[in-house]
């Protein structure tokens, strides 16, 4: 597998090419250029910068009476801290006011794993999926962000798009990308498992050790749009009757997982259904990845599981 | 103090507590406190009107203090946003006469309600005002008890830190809040010496002498370089004697006596014009 760059890098210089034709782009950071990547984007565009400080709820507030004037403003600040201290300005601000600022999480999930549960942002996608009016994505690779970032900047609703700070794999570009709208990376007959952002790659090992070592067809499907959920191919998929196993950087309570199996069982579908994700319990430290492989967010882990689930569904066939 | 304007607030006065009266709802004495401000400025001092709302030159104003949105609401209607009978649908099922502004009626720059929202908000108006060149300038108006949120001081900091001389924030300090007198529940005084400190430049006026408002906003900014803040000193429940100074008329909503009283003395207040 390809290495590619970290999807920050990567919206940073998608922004970057963005600015260099749209002066109305602005980025507003919190203190956050550096770790948001984007002393770059400040060198070159020093005016479509705005600094505030650490200072969250500022800093959303300010972009969403930026955007009201007609700004295509991206609010770029660590998730942890974006999504929970400003939360109402988000509310209010940008979702029930309609400015429609591109909210960027950035070192999103457990990035900044060492650092405790301050900096973690496990509760994102729930905080806001139970907010009306904004687009939830976690783009999985450097291809899903590039096109998230320029869709974001083109659109005129609110957006969250969350990145986590280490490189990822390259993978497949061929699949066309639209928020709201799942990607198929790989087909498969006897399980489905659906992940966001950068617990793609785990599901995507997971469904080639499946087929190499117990010759199960793994269907793996980016679900890099937490709201809204495409349940128009959910709804395809849980029609053949296969298992679903969901994967994400999040708490298991009120993430993707929760949406979808919410989605399932109350259009009538039973299928056999997991949801992976970090556990509700005073989360482990360390490393992203060491958090990835205590919690069994890694090919292995994520294959037990899908085997339980599939060993289950083979019995009652 | 010119007559016209003293004339439009004593109507606004009515025109609120009439629709507070039918709805059974509302911030009464703040909107009462504040609403001579809000004559001035649409009346005297903003480019913003039914016919320009939706150029993006008009001058901006922002509700920090979105509970007080019946005075919002009849200034509003009074400059032709929506015909002043829609107002009797404040409060009611579906309507978008809500308890605070929000953008579904014309007029309204944006949705607020929670406090600690409008500063930020305006701040971010200003800054794109600057880096576009243009001259519209952003008010809000605050309550002196919204002054314990701590995201205004954020705001309040980072206006002086791009030195936004295009904002003038206003404080209706009316010196009560739901609970208790504002000394009592979270002293935010001195007010002005605050906002010096962060940079602003800060004045302090009556805030019921239209003559005295329509000067300050025309002189506007109060220094070069700098935010300014007009600490607006007003009464809560201005202009009903039962009303003036007490407490539970932050939301009180009158009987049909108290009602009667209200409107007769606004009415004695006009003939002595």
């Amino acid at each position: 597998m390809n290495m590619g760059n970290a999807n920050l890098e990567v919206f940073s210089e998608t922004l970057q090419e963005i600015a260099e034709t749209n002066r109305n782009l602005l980025v507003v950071t919190s203190d956050s250029r550096g770790s948001g990547k984007l002393v770059p984007f400040a060198q070159r565009f020093p005016n479509q910068l705005v600094e505030v400080g650490i200072a969250e709820q500022n800093l959303v507030g300010i972009s969403a009476g930026l955007a009201s004037t007609g700004k295509q403003v991206f609010a770029v600040s660590p998730a942890c801290f974006l999504t929970a201290r400003s939360l109402e300005q988000i509310k209010n601000d940008v979702a029930y006011s309609n400015n429609p600022v591109t909210l960027v999480g950035i070192s999103a999930g457990v990035s900044y794993g060492a650092l405790g549960s301050t900096h973690h942002s496990l509760h994102d996608y729930a905080a806001l999926r139970a907010i009306h009016n904004i687009i939830i994505c976690a783009p999985a690779d450097n291809f899903e962000t590039r096109e998230a970032v320029r869709l974001a900047a083109a659109t005129d609703h609110p957006v969250y798009l969350r990145f986590g700070k280490r490189p990822t794999p390259l993978l497949r570009e061929d699949v066309p990308f639209a928020f709201g709208k799942a990607r198929v990376l790989r087909e498969g007959k006897d399980i489905a498992i659906l992940a966001t952002g950068e617990t793609l790659h785990p599901a995507l090992e997971a469904a080639t050790l499946m087929h190499e070592s117990l010759g199960v067809d793994v269907m793996v499907i980016s679900m890099h749009t937490v709201k809204p959920l495409d349940t128009e191919l959910l709804a395809k998929v849980a029609a053949t009757g296969v298992p679903i196993l969901t994967v994400e950087e999040h708490h298991v309570n009120g993430g993707m997982g929760e949406a979808c199996g919410s989605f399932l069982l109350q259009q009538g579908f039973h299928n056999r259904f997991r949801i992976i994700g970090i556990p509700d319990e005073y989360t482990v430290t360390g490393s992203q990845q060491e958090i990835f492989d205590h919690y069994g967010l890694h090919g292995q882990g994520i294959m037990e599981i899908a085997q339980q689930l599939l060993g289950i569904y083979q019995e009652n066939r | 103090m010119e007559e016209s304007l003293v004339k439009k607030s004593i109507a606004y006065r009515k025109s609120i507590l009439k629709y507070i009266y039918k709805a059974k709802a509302g911030h009464t004495g703040g909107s009462l406190s504040c609403v001579d401000v809000l004559n001035v400025l649409y009346n005297r001092i903003m480019n913003v009107g039914p016919t320009n709302f939706d150029s993006p030159d008009r001058d901006r104003y922002v509700q920090s203090k979105g509970h007080c949105v019946e005075a919002l609401f009849v200034v509003l209607a009074d400059q032709g946003f929506f015909p002043e009978s829609e107002l009797e649908t404040l409060c009611q099922y579906d309507s978008h006469f809500i308890g605070h502004p929000t953008r579904k009626v014309r007029g309204v720059e944006q949705n607020t309600g929670a406090l600690g929202h409008g500063l930020s908000l305006s701040v971010g108006m200003a800054i794109a005002a600057k880096l576009d060149n243009k001259d519209y300038k952003v008010f809000t108006l605050m309550g002196d008890g919204e002054l314990a949120e701590g995201s205004n001081w954020e705001a309040a900091l980072t206006a002086s830190h791009y030195k936004l001389d295009n904002l003038c924030a206003i404080i209706d300090y009316n010196k009560l809040q739901i609970s208790a007198p504002t000394r009592d529940v979270c002293n935010t005084d001195p007010i002005a010496d605050k906002f010096k400190s962060f940079g602003w430049e800060v004045i302090e006026v009556d805030g019921h002498d239209v003559d005295v408002l329509e000067e300050t906003f025309r002189s506007l900014p109060l220094a070069a370089g700098k935010p300014s803040l007009v600490v607006a000193h007003t009464v809560k429940g201005k202009g009903i004697s039962y009303m003036e100074n007490v407490l539970k008329w932050h939301h009180g909503v009158p009987s049909e006596e108290q009602y009667a009283q209200a409107q007769k003395e606004l009415d004695e207040a006009l003939l002595m014009i």
